[in-house]
């Protein structure tokens, strides 16, 4: 499509029905309701179903179902609602059944706020419902790599049969900006050839032929499918999946770990430190499930400091703690910034500034 | 060119209306852009701002932490806001309705009576485009009027057609009452 | 001099974020009113939804406990069980009662809770920018059924009085609006009954309000409130659906 000013969550929607979404499940939830006003007449513009669901409960089993039948499916909510759907995609999870599950996130915990943070970093990353279970985590900063990461979350989910998690903030949701939305591009070998699915047409009515989408373990087979099946594609994703962008990371004193709106914030303070002639350098992290841990040790490991900056209490500062070990000297930029409240570049350059002088 | 401008008003009147054209005039003359809104959870009457920033760079944080210029539509947003506008910036100022006085004297600021305009030009609903062009006037019409105009007609749509010549003359009025 | 009329202890003095015509304003107050005349605003814990009504708790002079979207039966329930002669007063829209609540709903009338439900039915969801409910009525309009419902689309609208009448344990189920003074007067009789049955621990009371939301569906104040008269009514009959 042509460069074109769009509204962040009516942009990811088209993005969405560009990449061949054709199911869409969801309930008013401020600050993504765009998302499913856009959809609730393009969809069916498209011959896909929407329907606005009871809660964000019967949302996640909706997807599930659709999922379930061979559907490339979505739904969408922030961090209050996709509380919910925690038990719906663990089962997901469960059953290999693929979808995409897009947060615009606002200030928690709780019923919080309606304006952005990157409180729900844990919640995409860490799960919350119950057992051993991963799910893609991709995290644009702008509109344009919105609408592209969207597109590649459907490709992947359906790929590796797992849910991907799209994470923007309410910022990007309701703020305009421009974008290329690419068209059509489903990977149908991806999108429909989907054998496991069940198919009340196919005609497999014998035992050895028919798909059960979902079913009990016990415990021998529990562990077989936990380590040989589960595990086993997450490894492969973690070691094929990662993406990460590094930016003057090549004698930096500071390395500053970002992602989402935080990391164009970040820009702002980069510039200020350029100005006043300290050398800062940022891994911003585009997929936080798998976590770039490589990108961020090897960028950090010469640097007087690193400073996370995130739209949280420490969250994403885990995960970098986990990378660089317990030497690092890691500080933490976003106690007072969430919620609504924006980063601020003169804090953020304040912090850098401290530990180009200090360490 | 880097352009930042923080609209500000009372649900309701407008303000992010406002923004949303500016930054549509500003993709339509080829520039990047970001159109931030910022507004509380009532539908009426509380806080309504965005932050608009228009350049030829790759734009960093969407947020304006300061801004190079302020449109005031209301007291709250004048007090609210004033502090925040860079040394040698503009502060463009709804005279109806701001009654404190200005605490800087390293910013410009413009009175402009835009409930008054309005009411002149036809409705009060334009005070958003009277101060809109004020602003544009202010700002050595960095983006063209006639292109101002085009982002008021495709962001109304065709059914509002009616409504277009009466929202430019609200636009070129204010632009006058900064000259 | 003496006062002829003057504003219910029950209501502070902090302004309401509803918007002009809204019919929340008027709802708190006669809720309140009654509460005041019953004797029984020190002892009144109001139960906060997730909508427009949520931000009764900033204009209320009592306890305030906030729940999550359409939990407020459940939330009640717990109040009740520690505090059983506390008087809970529960105000809830359309999403919160009927659809992401509905278990909640139906449940708590089933068990008999001795509470007080005050369910605005607007036919919208006001809080969030004006989508679709589950009582919008066949035809209206909303941003998630922008070319107006159509049942084979997007289901057919809910009637909260006759659903819950059905449930045996709910007591008392009415039906009132509040569009002009005869009508205001009639819902404030069942509002009292509502919360008397409450104080009697006769059990679970469910008054429903056609209420008007002139922003989300872009009518003034007057043509909202002719809109309740001439068309929610004759969807939504005003009437006592149980009483027992």
């Amino acid at each position: 499509m042509a460069k074109k000013l769009w509204k962040g969550n009516k942009a990811m929607a088209e993005a969405a029905i560009q990449a061949g979404c054709r199911y869409y499940f969801g309930y008013p939830i401020t600050p993504q309701n765009e998302v499913p006003e856009y959809l609730s007449a393009r969809m069916r513009e498209v011959g896909g179903v929407f329907k606005q669901a009871e809660s964000e409960l019967a949302s996640i089993n909706m997807v599930y179902g659709a999922a379930a039948a061979g559907g490339r499916a979505m739904t969408s909510s922030s961090g209050l609602g996709i509380a919910l759907m925690q038990e719906g995609i663990a089962h997901m999870c469960a059953t290999q059944t693929p979808c995409v599950v897009l947060n615009v996130g606002r200030g928690g915990p709780g019923l919080g706020t309606i304006m952005a943070s990157q409180q729900d970093y844990f919640q995409a990353t860490r799960g919350g419902g119950p057992g051993d279970y991963y799910c893609f985590a991709y995290a644009p900063w702008n509109l344009q790599e919105a609408c592209d990461l969207i597109q590649l979350a459907f490709e992947k989910a359906d790929e590796y049969r797992m849910v991907s998690h799209v994470l923007v903030d309410a910022t990007l949701g309701a703020m305009m900006e421009s974008a290329d939305i690419k068209e059509n591009t489903a990977n149908t070998e991806n999108k429909d050839k989907k054998d496991w699915a069940v198919d009340a047409f196919a005609g497999r009515k014998d035992d050895d032929h028919r798909k059960i989408v979902g079913f009990w373990n016990d415990p021998p087979e529990a562990v077989a499918f936990n380590r040989d099946v589960l595990k086993a594609k997450y490894d492969i994703a973690k070691e094929k999946e990662v993406m990460v962008d590094v930016r003057n990371c090549e004698d930096a004193d500071v390395v500053i770990v970002a992602y989402g709106t935080t990391a164009r914030i970040a820009l702002n303070a980069m510039k200020i430190a350029e100005e006043n002639g300290i050398k800062v350098g940022m891994v911003r992290p585009i997929t936080l499930w798998p976590f770039p841990y490589e990108a961020v040790r090897e960028n950090t490991k010469n640097a007087k400091g690193i400073l996370v900056a995130e739209m949280a209490l420490g969250q994403l500062t885990d995960d970098v703690k986990i990378a660089v070990g317990p030497d690092a000297n890691i500080q933490h930029y976003g106690e007072d910034a969430l919620g609504g409240v924006m980063p601020s570049p003169r804090a953020i350059y304040g912090m850098i500034e401290k530990i180009a002088k200090e360490g | 060119m880097l352009k930042e401008v923080l609209i500000s008003g009372f649900g309701g009147q407008g303000s992010l209306l406002a923004g949303q054209i500016l930054a549509l005039a500003g993709v339509m003359d080829d520039k990047n852009v970001t159109y931030r809104p910022v507004y509380g959870t009532e539908k009426r009457g509380g806080l309504a701002f965005c932050d608009v920033i228009i350049s030829d760079e790759e734009i960093g944080s969407p947020a304006l932490e300061e801004t190079e210029c302020l449109v005031a539509m209301d007291e709250n947003s004048f007090t609210r806001f004033e502090s925040i506008v860079r040394p040698g910036g503009t502060v463009i100022v709804n005279s109806s309705l701001v009654t404190s006085q200005p605490t800087r004297d390293d910013v410009t600021y413009v009175n402009v009576p835009c409930n008054e305009i309005a009411e002149k030009v036809g409705s009060d609903k334009t005070v958003n485009m009277v101060i809109l062009g004020a602003y544009l006037g202010s700002q050595d019409y960095f983006l063209p009027m006639d292109t101002v105009e085009a982002a008021l007609r495709e962001e109304m749509g065709p059914s509002k057609e009616k409504i277009i010549p009466m929202n430019r003359h609200a636009m070129d009025e204010g632009a006058a009452a900064v000259k | 001099m003496s006062v002829v009329y003057e504003r219910t202890k029950g209501l502070n003095q902090n302004q309401s974020i509803y918007c002009p015509g809204c019919t929340h304003g008027l709802e708190h107050k006669l809720v309140m009113e009654v509460l005041e005349e019953l004797g029984v605003l020190d002892r009144t814990i109001g139960i906060t939804s997730v909508g427009c009504s949520g931000l009764m708790f900033r204009i209320l002079n009592t306890e305030v406990v906030t729940s999550l979207h359409g939990r407020a039966p459940a939330v009640a329930t717990g109040v009740k069980a520690v505090q059983p002669d506390a008087i809970v007063y529960i105000h809830q829209g359309d999403g919160d009662a009927l659809s992401i609540g509905m278990a909640e709903t139906i449940s708590a009338a089933s068990r008999g809770e001795n509470i007080t439900v005050i369910f605005a039915n607007n036919n919208i969801y006001g809080m969030t920018g004006g989508q679709m409910a589950a009582t919008t009525m066949v035809g209206d309009k909303a941003t998630t059924c922008p070319a107006g419902r159509d049942a084979s689309l997007d289901g057919n609208p809910m009637r909260a009085c006759e659903l819950i009448s059905q449930v045996e344990g709910a007591k008392y189920v009415e039906r009132v609006a509040v569009y002009d003074v005869p009508h205001i007067i009639k819902a404030k009789k069942a509002i009292k009954k509502a919360f008397q049955n409450q104080i009697d621990g006769h059990g679970y009371s469910f008054v429903e309000i056609l209420s008007t939301c002139p922003t989300n569906w872009h009518l003034d104040p007057l043509a909202s409130m002719d809109k309740v008269k001439n068309e929610m009514e004759a969807v939504y009959p005003l009437g006592v659906f149980k009483d027992e």
